[in-house]
């Protein structure tokens, strides 16, 4: 009697509440299954494993690990410079995408490819591209090698496409009637900007913001050769955790590691939540 | 007016960041003529090096192309619980440090303390120090360029011509070779390129799970500091014109079939 009372009583209850239903068929949950499985084997049994192996002394022992002078040094250094690349990029990577929607001149589509390099560009070539210009036989007279600069720099280059690809695209989507409309009730060009513009642009931005955050902590190819790895100077968290496993600590190098996947693991959320938001107002 | 100092700051910027810096590389290199590069291809170890490099982007195109595609159409198409997670979990390998990469394929599969390590030496395979690992490396960060360039494809083409092709009998393998890959071709080759690109140039994973040995497990990206930290600083420029050289092309190929893509 009561599975009978159940199944009459569900759908009344819960008509759109209860968890997606599967619609897949024998042949796709086979391929899903296949997929799920190197997917785990690649990317989430090793991940599960920095945690694990981070947990296996203790909250203590990893509480030591990742606060002794030098390490927090290096999580401090990789934190804020990411930060402040991060706010450079929110302020830079509109105007420059801005300049690629609504702005036309002779020569657009190489600024538009040359966006795209430092995404593409090996990370240890861009370390030394940027010392080609901004080291020791600078033809600039800047020198940044093996100082602080440099990390600013080298997160400033391999960040650049993030905010810049996200905030084009919704860019170009943009209704300028609206605008049109705005500055016809006299609205002066700032505060249509304001009003009008940069709301739509906003979770863009914030997208864009974190992933290049993301981006900037978790560096390392583009620095081994700019930044000359100084502890308490110049050494990243990325650098701390490779001579960690050079020196056979692989405790110590999973520790931070794990504060590295922490971050990670907050900017997909955070991605997560603004792709709803969006989803759910559009 | 502001128009003008737009431009003027965006393309300052660019110039600066990005276009000054690369060039130098081209300059530096051709320094002295064609010299260099003639150098670096009569190394045996580093032919070595740029034929494993190329192997092993290769592997890890193939690898994402397979699996992107799969996961894709799965994601677009079906309902299944735990979808929502998974779409977010794809994006990982992303933002993961290489080097917290390289470290958790060793924690796993070192020969040494791994949690398969030592089993799948047993078999005779060795994965870490060796080629499979730094396939793995490669396939591990280059893994959402396929899936992010697919869905949205897959989103727009819609599953009208699909259903139309199924009502009319033909297989879901027929309807999938027939009716959605033509329709997603341009999604895919985009994701191929920036796979291949994102593959060749893989630096920190592929350094921590490698060991780095000349001539075996070193690859065209350690090439680069190893000449560089040896003080040859020309053949560690020849060597970065050929990576960047290959990456620019990939953006420019892009470039070409982008808009074609929209049309």
């Amino acid at each position: 009697m009561s599975t009978v009372d159940t199944t009459l009583d569900r759908p009344a209850r819960t008509p759109r509440r209860s968890a997606p239903r599967s619609t897949l068929t024998r042949s796709s949950g086979l391929a899903l299954g296949l997929a799920m499985t190197w997917f785990s084997l690649l990317v989430l049994i090793p991940l599960a494993a920095v945690v694990v192996t981070a947990s296996e002394g203790g909250w203590g022992a990893f509480w030591s690990t990742v606060t002794t002078p030098q390490t927090a040094a290096a999580i401090r250094l990789t934190v804020l410079t990411a930060a402040a690349v991060t706010v450079v990029n929110v302020v830079m990577g509109p105007l420059i995408a801005w300049v690629l929607v609504r702005d036309r001149f002779w020569g657009k589509s190489v600024l538009e490819i040359l966006i795209d390099i430092p995404f593409a560009l090996p990370t240890i070539v861009a370390g030394l591209v940027l010392l080609s210009l901004y080291g020791n036989d600078s033809p600039l007279g800047v020198n940044v090698a093996n100082r602080r600069p440099a990390v600013f720099l080298a997160f400033l280059f391999v960040t650049l496409p993030f905010v810049v690809r996200m905030v084009q695209p919704v860019l170009e989507e943009l209704d300028r009637d609206v605008e049109e409309a705005a500055a016809s009730l006299g609205a002066s060009r700032v505060t249509t900007f304001r009003r009008i513009i940069l709301p739509s642009l906003a979770p863009a931005i914030a997208a864009g913001a974190a992933l290049s955050f993301a981006r900037g902590v978790s560096e390392y190819g583009s620095l081994v050769l700019l930044s000359g790895n100084l502890p308490f100077q110049t050494e990243v968290t990325s650098v701390r955790i490779l001579s960690s496993i050079e020196n056979d600590n692989v405790a110590g190098a999973a520790a931070v590691a794990t504060i590295l996947l922490v971050i990670s693991l907050v900017v997909i959320v955070v991605l997560d939540l603004i792709q709803r938001r969006v989803a759910a107002r559009g | 007016m502001t128009t003008y100092l737009l431009r003027l700051v965006a393309a300052t910027y660019l110039f600066l960041l990005v276009a000054w810096p690369v060039s130098l590389v081209a300059v530096n290199t051709f320094d002295d003529g064609f010299a260099s590069i003639r150098a670096l291809f009569a190394d045996p170890d580093i032919v070595v090096a740029l034929r494993l490099s190329a192997y092993v982007a290769a592997v890890s195109v193939i690898v994402n192309t397979l699996f992107g595609v799969t996961i894709s159409m799965l994601l677009v198409r079906y309902e299944f619980p735990g979808k929502r997670v998974l779409n977010a979990l794809l994006d990982l390998p992303l933002s993961v440090s290489p080097i917290v990469v390289g470290l958790a394929l060793v924690l796993v599969y070192g020969g040494r303390y791994g949690w398969f390590g030592p089993t799948l030496q047993g078999w005779g395979f060795d994965v870490i120090f060796s080629t499979p690992g730094i396939i793995m490396a490669t396939a591990f960060v280059a893994l959402p360029l396929m899936i992010r360039e697919v869905v949205p494809v897959l989103e727009e083409v819609g599953v009208e011509q699909e259903q139309a092709a199924q009502s009319l009998g033909a297989s879901g393998w027929q309807s999938f070779w027939r009716i959605t890959l033509p329709s997603i071709k341009w999604g895919v080759v985009y994701g191929v390129v920036m796979t291949l690109a994102r593959s060749l140039g893989e630096f920190g994973a592929v350094k921590v799970v490698s060991g780095n040995v000349l001539g075996q497990t070193r690859t065209a990206t350690l090439v680069v500091e190893e000449k560089y930290l040896n003080f040859d600083q020309q053949g560690a420029y020849a060597t970065a014109f050929l990576l960047a050289m290959v990456s620019v092309a990939c953006i420019v190929v892009v470039a070409i079939i982008r808009p074609k893509n929209q049309h």
